[in-house]
C-alpha cells in the first residue's frame, strides 16, 4: 500500500453564477487545482468525477484536453464528492497509478431539493407532502434536544458562527454575519429550524490533485498526506433521511460508523483531531454530528457550544470555512469544499480564519441521503 | 363528496375505516411499510402483508412550515393559503415506527410519547369531484 498526498487544490466560489454552468465552474476548479499543484492537465493518469445536476463530468475532456486518462464519473448522493475522493485515494494508494484529480461541482434550482418518489410502492409519500430533507433534519434533532437537552439557543449560535466564518472567506456564498435573534426570528422552516438555521442548494466547484506520496515533493514543499477515508452506508434499525418507515429497534448511523473505521485506519484517536469539518446542512446536524464523529459525548454539545470552544480561536474549532451553512450545499463539491479547507488550515495558508497553533491534523465528514457518510482524516 | 385514498395499496378501507398496509417477514418477523417484498434485516424475499396497528406513541415530529414542491405534493401550494402542517414518526408497538402527517400543527401541542391513533387529512380535489385523502396520526383523547 502506497500513502497518498494532496498536493494541488482548487475551487470556484460557491453561491448563485447567472450564465455560468456547473461545469463551467468544475473546469474553473480543475485548472486552479492544476495551477496550484504545477502541473499540467496531461500529466494526469485519472479523474473521479462527481455532480448530481449539472451534467457528466467526464464531458469536460473536451475542454481540459483529450489526453484519453481514465475518467470516471461518480454519482453517490450527498457523498458525491467523498466517493470521488476514496476512489482517486483507492487508485494510487493499490499502486495502479501515481496521480490523478478528484473534482465535483453542481448547480441546483432554487429552493429545497425536490424529491419524486416513483415506483416501489411511494408515489404517495411525496405526494402526502413528506419526503423533505427539512422534515427528517427538524425531526432528528427535535429527538435529540428532547433526549440530551440540547436548546434552541444553542442551535442559533451554531449558525451565528458559520455566517461569522463565512465572512472571513472570500469562496463562501454567505458573507454577512447575523444576529442569535435574527437567526431565531427568522422563518420557522421545519420546528425546532429556522430559515437561518438550514443551509441552501447552490452552485460551485471544487477539485483535488493528488499524487503517490514519494513523488509529492516534485510538486509541493507543503504535502498533506489522507491518512483515511472512509464511505459507509447504513445498517438495519439506523435514523435516516426519506424513510417511510424506521424499525423499532435502534442501530447507530453510518456516521458513527465511517468515523470508528477512519480513526482506525489512521491509528488516532478524536482527541488527536485539531480541527474538523463537520455536515451541517442545518445547524442541527452540526451538533449531532459533532458525538456522532466521537469528539464528545452526546449533550457535552450544549456546553461546548455555548463556551465557543468550536469557534476558530476555540478548543476544537468546527466549520472554519462556514460549512454548508454559509457556502451552500452544491452536492458534488460539498465533501470536496470540506477536504480543500482542510488543507488551507495545515499548511497555514486560510488567511483571517487560519486556526492557531500550527495544526497538524484535520477531520472531515459528509452524511446524506439514503443514509450515507463519508468521512477523511488528513494531516501534515 | 366521495373521499378516495392517495394510494390504495398502501391506505384502504377509504371511506370509513383506515388502515395502513405493511408487511411483516415470516422468517424473522421484521415489519416494513410500505409493503415490500424483501426484508431489510434478515434478507429474506418472502414478506407478506398485514394491517399495522392504527395506534402508536409519538416518537418525534416537526412541523412543516412551507409549502413542499408540487410535483410530487398535490395539497395546497399557495403561500397564501398553505396552512403548516405536523409530521411525525408514530411508533406502533411489536410493528414499526411509521412516518405519517399530524393532525396538530402547534409545536405546544405536541411531545415526545404522546398517544396517537390513525385518521385521514385532505389533500386535493381529484378529476372526477373526488376528496383525496392521506394517512395522519391525531392525538388520542388519553393525552
Amino acid at each position: 500500500m502506497h500513502d497518498v498526498a494532496i498536493v494541488g487544490i482548487g475551487m470556484h466560489e460557491f453561491g448563485r453564477h447567472d450564465g455560468v454552468t456547473g461545469m463551467d465552474q468544475g473546469v474553473v476548479a480543475v485548472r486552479r487545482a492544476l495551477a496550484d499543484a504545477g502541473a499540467q492537465w496531461e500529466d494526469l493518469e485519472f479523474a473521479f468525477g462527481g455532480s448530481k445536476d449539472a451534467g457528466s463530468p467526464d464531458t469536460m475532456v473536451s475542454r481540459l484536453g483529450l489526453t484519453g486518462l481514465q475518467f470516471i464519473n461518480v454519482h453517490n448522493g450527498c457523498a458525491t464528492g467523498g466517493s470521488a475522493l476514496i476512489s482517486s485515494y483507492n487508485a494510487i494508494r493499490s499502486g495502479t497509478f501515481e496521480i490523478g484529480i478528484a473534482l465535483g461541482f453542481d448547480k441546483h434550482e432554487r429552493g429545497a431539493f425536490r424529491v419524486r418518489t416513483r415506483g416501489d410502492n411511494l408515489e404517495w409519500y411525496g405526494e402526502s407532502g413528506m419526503a423533505l430533507t427539512t422534515q427528517f433534519f427538524g425531526m432528528k434533532i427535535n429527538r435529540y434536544m428532547h433526549d440530551y437537552g440540547i436548546t434552541q439557543n444553542t442551535l442559533a449560535k451554531v449558525s451565528t458562527k458559520a455566517f461569522r466564518n463565512g465572512a472571513l472567506n472570500p469562496m463562501a456564498w454567505r458573507r454577512k454575519p447575523f444576529s442569535e435573534e435574527e437567526v431565531l426570528e427568522s422563518t420557522m422552516l421545519s420546528y425546532p429550524l429556522t430559515q437561518y438555521m438550514f443551509c441552501s442548494p447552490g452552485e460551485g466547484g471544487v477539485a483535488l490533485v493528488l499524487v503517490r506520496a514519494d513523488k509529492a515533493k516534485e510538486f509541493t514543499d507543503n504535502p498533506v498526506y489522507l491518512k483515511s477515508c472512509v464511505v459507509k452506508s447504513r445498517r438495519f434499525g439506523s435514523f435516516e433521511v426519506f424513510s417511510p418507515h424506521l424499525a423499532n429497534e435502534f442501530s447507530e448511523g453510518p456516521t458513527v460508523d465511517a468515523s470508528k473505521a477512519a480513526f482506525e485506519m489512521a491509528g488516532i484517536g478524536p482527541d488527536e483531531i485539531d480541527l474538523a469539518q463537520l455536515q451541517d446542512t442545518e445547524s442541527g446536524a452540526e451538533v449531532m454530528h459533532m458525538a456522532e464523529n466521537g469528539f464528545c459525548e452526546h449533550g457535552e454539545q450544549e456546553s461546548m457550544i455555548q463556551n465557543g470552544e468550536t469557534e476558530i480561536d476555540g478548543r476544537f474549532p468546527v466549520n472554519t470555512d462556514g460549512g454548508c451553512l454559509a457556502n451552500g450545499e452544491p452536492i458534488g463539491a460539498s465533501g470536496l469544499r470540506q477536504v480543500y479547507e482542510n488543507v488551507l488550515q495545515l499548511r497555514g495558508d486560510a488567511g483571517e480564519r487560519q486556526v492557531p497553533n500550527d495544526p497538524q491534523t484535520a477531520y472531515t465528514h459528509v452524511y446524506g441521503a439514503p443514509g450515507i457518510s463519508g468521512v477523511t482524516i488528513l494531516s501534515k | 363528496m366521495t373521499q378516495v385514498s392517495v394510494q390504495d395499496t398502501v391506505l384502504v378501507g377509504i371511506p370509513g375505516e383506515p388502515r395502513l398496509i405493511g408487511g411483516k417477514c415470516p422468517d424473522c418477523g421484521n415489519h416494513v411499510f410500505p409493503m415490500q417484498k424483501d426484508c431489510p434485516k434478515c434478507t429474506g424475499d418472502q414478506i407478506e402483508k398485514v394491517e399495522l396497528s392504527t395506534k402508536g406513541i409519538l416518537w418525534t415530529w416537526t412541523i412543516q412550515g412551507f409549502p413542499p414542491k408540487s410535483p410530487p405534493y398535490i395539497g395546497e401550494t399557495d403561500p397564501e393559503n398553505f396552512e403548516a402542517y405536523g409530521v411525525g414518526y408514530v411508533e406502533l408497538p411489536g410493528e414499526v415506527k411509521v412516518e405519517a402527517r399530524l393532525t396538530e400543527n402547534d409545536p405546544t401541542r405536541l411531545r415526545v410519547g404522546m398517544e396517537m391513533e390513525l385518521t385521514v387529512v385532505p389533500l386535493a380535489i381529484d378529476e372526477e369531484g373526488n376528496e383525496v385523502v392521506t394517512f395522519a396520526f391525531q392525538p388520542t383523547e388519553n393525552n
